[in-house]
């Protein structure tokens, strides 16, 4: 359908592999700091950084997610 | 039928139970946003992308529109398209075999058929079906697992567990980080899409951000020539 050109340039290759990077990273940041259309930091800022600090220790997918979710929950308990 | 390579079976068990588990965050986060267990269900049989399908329950839950959220899901999984491209000449279907490969085509079974390039093209094919089919049954398995899991537990957002959406997206975006140009990328779209959530409709600002990476792939790669 799209011509073999096409898909083989250098700057649809680049777009391909940017395009998730932007979007991901737009999505972590809304999802994590937005509230509707309010900006705050709230208990899941602190399981955002959580799970940073899990993905630097090369922590595998479920312990980072499972983690973030168990420290945002703590705060929300204690507070 | 030729038998299957030890190796080969092996790396695609091991990609499909690792890449399946993710299903688990998506099933629970569905849940969280307010999908049913049923929904989250549908949308991982028929779907089965998994950056796209968080984006569309990150971009609904928050309230933002189905065309958005679609829009934001088409732009996440365009490079599927592209694997198609590559697959095609290796796998050479027709018909309905076509049909299931274009659904299993996704990072993990196009990257472990390319990695067994070495061992031939039989390898790869193998590669592909087994992680792609093998992933697929997890994937479906584990989001029906995280959905009634969350479920049972009631309300997440409730207990504080929402951090576990922003925390998986962070997960996904993390692997891809690997120059100084990518990092630059991601900082600048987190900042465009902050500043732009209290101005415009829930979605677009990450939309917006698809924009900037094309600016980027256009304006940095003319500068790294």
């Amino acid at each position: 359908m799209i011509p073999a050109k096409v898909l083989e340039s250098h700057l649809v290759k680049r777009i391909n592999a940017l395009l998730p990077i932007a979007m991901l990273s737009a999505l972590v940041a809304v999802q994590a700091f937005a509230t509707k259309k309010e900006l705050g930091i709230d208990h899941r800022a602190a399981g955002l950084v959580v799970a940073g600090i899990a993905l630097k220790l090369k922590a595998p997918f479920p312990v980072v997610v499972g983690a973030a979710a168990l420290v945002s929950a703590l705060i929300v308990r204690l507070n | 039928m030729s038998s299957v390579n030890r190796a080969t079976l092996s790396k695609s068990l091991s990609v499909s139970f690792a890449v399946g588990a993710y299903g688990t965050a998506f099933g629970a986060a569905a849940v969280a946003a307010g999908f049913t267990v049923w929904q989250a269900c549908l949308l991982s049989l028929l779907t089965f992308t998994g950056a796209s399908q968080f984006a569309v329950i990150g971009v609904l839950g928050a309230g933002g529109t189905a065309i958005t959220g679609i829009a934001t899901a088409s732009l996440l999984g365009m490079r599927n398209a592209i694997y198609s491209m590559i697959m095609k000449p290796i796998l050479n279907l027709n018909g309905f075999k076509k049909l299931i490969a274009t659904q299993i085509t996704i990072d993990e079974s196009v990257a472990v058929s390319t990695a067994e390039e070495i061992r031939g093209e039989a390898a790869m094919r193998q590669g592909f079906w087994l992680t792609g089919g093998g992933v697929y049954f997890f994937w479906n398995l584990f989001t029906l697992l995280g959905a009634l899991g969350a479920e049972a537990i009631g309300d997440p957002s409730m207990w504080g567990l929402d951090a576990a959406v922003p925390a998986a997206f962070l997960a996904l975006v993390w692997p891809r980080l690997k120059s100084k140009n990518d990092y630059l990328l991601a900082l600048s779209a987190t900042a465009l899409a902050l500043a732009l959530t209290p101005i415009i409709a829930a979605g677009l600002p990450i939309i917006a951000t698809a924009l900037l990476a094309v600016a980027f792939a256009k304006f940095k790669a003319a500068e790294i020539e």
